[in-house]
């Protein structure tokens, strides 16, 4: 088994009478590359400054190395992190930006050249070394503040929202590139991001975190495929979520209808359960048939690869679709139509019921 | 046209009596008339002549030199206070440092003539400069407090991540930073401490006074042009000094952060 190299035991932080992280458990592994997931103001950053010690917690330890780090300031901590920002000094050159961490341990000056070079290597920055940040652009200062933060070999590596700041598409290539360093420096990361699909490209893990806690840990797959929360199942982009009551180990009766689920795992009979479904799951049906529900067209938004529709079954329950264009038929609000929710399309949700929306 | 000319009477307004006392100090007569009726420069060299001059000189140096040197690091570390600190009633601290002595100069003198004198001070510098020191402060308070705010905190966060102690982080990014306000603070300074003199006139004498006050007991013995050129001096002076602190800011502000 792999050691733990982050461990947060039972972490709180309050700001005022603000909650931000609620005795939160983690444990990163050696080489891993973890995502904490979630929406603005569900304890990720602060999870992050807990770690990088630029907070102390209210209540809990942290371990790095299995040593309780939890009173050690952050210059002690021997991390490496990539802010948001940047945050790269402005009136230092690249190359003094990245040889800052170096020059702290009081490396000789010709291993500080020698790794900032490598460094500048690693990023592809090799010409950049003597212009100051500002001369730069977003996604070569994202790669100046990596750099910085890789050269002088960090056990840990910290991102917050290491994608957010750069436009779309340097976004994606950035993304790609960022693992690829990840991958062949082997550095264990935790990063921080709002963005599913970033989440997903990027780790091996991912944490998806709401109201100061994690509501689900697991590999990319399991989140994307079986979440365990309605939370997650929304955050992550199943928005439609029925509520149902199981009628069988694989039937859940949905406003009147019974519907075959086969989401692996056998229901409890007469449990009331509910069900998430991703909006291109559904199909739409031309005429009866199993699986299938009518509903009505509440909107529809058209967004030429396809069109996203919100439509209510009988009992007033919203399910999300989207139709792939051009669209079989002509659609308009107020129709009514056949859906066809297939089987291997439901992820059930565990936990307590949330309430409905 | 109208706002133009009205510029321009304005500007007249303000410099006429700079132009009246520059073109004074070329009379070659001993009146203080206007308009000159010659050019010379014999004014001049009674100014640097006049003993009483060169030792106020040498005072006036002294004391801005001491102010500006004590003054700069205590409003720094002021305007840090008064932005990162947990302070109870910061708005009250920030409105009484920041703003420029609201007492009179002459309520102001008498206060420190009075200690002055109760501590048996009167005969050194040190009153003087302490007096500069509380004159200046709000002027360099004020300038630094601008760094300080646009100082973004993740900067140091940013170092300290890197491995650099609270000590290093401040020496290298946060004063490094700070270099534009710092540097418009020590200009207030000299400039305000070197023109100082209501507060200065009360607590000097003839050993200890600088220029200003030497200038006031000259006018008040003599009424020749040497004033006039000693005021042309300190005119030119002060407009240097400024001038080549605003070029220099301006380079400096090459490093600002945009």
């Amino acid at each position: 088994m792999t050691p733990t190299v982050v461990e947060l035991r039972g972490c709180t932080r309050d700001y005022g009478p603000v909650r931000a992280v609620d005795a939160l458990d983690l444990a990163v592994q050696e080489g891993e590359c973890l995502a904490l997931l979630g929406p603005s103001g569900c304890g990720k950053t602060t999870t992050l400054n807990l770690i990088a010690g630029f907070v102390p917690p209210t209540a809990g330890r942290i371990l790095i190395d299995g040593a309780d780090v939890t009173d050690r300031p952050p210059h002690l901590r021997g991390l490496g992190v990539v802010f948001q920002s940047y945050a790269l000094f402005p009136h230092l050159s690249v190359r003094e930006n990245v040889a800052f961490g170096l020059r702290e341990r009081r490396l000789p000056a010709a291993e500080i050249e020698r790794r900032v070079g490598d460094a500048l290597e690693l990023v592809r920055l090799e010409r950049a070394g003597r212009q100051r940040p500002a001369e730069l652009s977003g996604g070569m200062q994202q790669r100046v503040a990596l750099a910085r933060a890789l050269v002088y070999r960090p056990r840990v590596l910290l991102l917050d929202e290491p994608l957010a700041a750069l436009d779309r598409k340097l976004r994606e290539g950035m993304r790609d590139e960022l693992r690829a360093i990840q991958r062949s420096v082997g550095i264990t990361t935790i990063f921080v991001t709002h963005d599913q699909a970033e989440a997903l490209g990027l780790s091996d893990r991912i944490a998806v975190m709401h109201r100061g806690r994690i509501e689900q840990l697991g590999a990319p797959r399991e989140i994307y495929e079986r979440p365990a929360t309605r939370f997650v199942a929304d955050f992550i982009g199943a928005s439609t979520v029925l509520r149902g009551r199981a009628v069988a180990a694989d039937r859940v009766t949905v406003a009147g209808a019974t519907l075959v689920v086969t989401s692996g795992r056998p229901l409890a009979v007469g449990a009331d359960v509910e069900l998430a479904i991703r909006p291109e799951r559904v199909r739409l049906s031309t005429g009866p048939g199993d699986n299938v529900l009518e509903a009505r067209i509440e909107g529809l938004v058209y967004q030429g690869a396809q069109t996203d529709m919100t439509a209510r079954l009988s009992d007033g329950q919203r399910v999300l679709l989207s139709v792939r264009e051009p669209a079989p038929a002509q659609l308009a609000a107020g129709q009514t139509v056949r859906m066809h929710l297939p089987p291997d399309a439901f992820m059930v949700l565990m936990g307590e019921p949330s309430s409905p929306r | 046209m109208i706002a133009r000319l009205a510029v321009v009477a304005l500007l007249a307004f303000m410099t006429v009596p700079t132009v009246v006392v520059i073109a004074v100090s070329f009379n070659p007569t001993a009146i203080l008339s206007f308009p000159p009726s010659g050019l010379s420069l014999r004014w001049y060299a009674n100014v640097v002549a006049y003993p009483q001059f060169r030792r106020a000189a040498v005072n006036s140096l002294l004391v801005t030199a001491a102010a500006a040197a004590l003054a700069l690091p205590a409003g720094t570390l002021a305007a840090l206070a008064l932005e990162r600190g947990r302070l109870r009633g910061r708005s009250v601290w920030a409105a009484m440092l920041l703003s420029p002595l609201v007492v009179p100069g002459v309520a102001a003198g008498l206060g420190f003539l009075i200690l002055a004198a109760g501590l048996g001070l009167l005969r050194s510098r040190s009153v003087l400069v302490a007096a500069h020191v509380a004159l200046v402060l709000p002027f360099v308070v004020r300038s630094v407090w601008v760094s300080v705010r646009n100082l973004d905190p993740v900067l140091e966060r940013a170092a300290a991540s890197l491995g650099a102690t609270p000590w290093r982080v401040f020496r290298r990014v946060t004063l490094p930073l700070l270099r534009p306000g710092l540097f418009a603070g020590l200009l207030f300074a000299v400039v305000v401490s070197l023109n100082e003199f209501v507060v200065s006139l009360f607590i000097s004498n003839r050993v200890t006074e600088i220029l200003p006050v030497a200038m006031f007991t000259y006018v008040v013995n003599y009424t020749d042009p040497t004033i006039a050129a000693l005021s042309s001096l300190f005119i030119v002076v002060t407009f240097l000094v400024v001038w080549l602190a605003d070029r220099y800011l301006n380079l400096a502000g090459v490093f600002l952060r945009p």
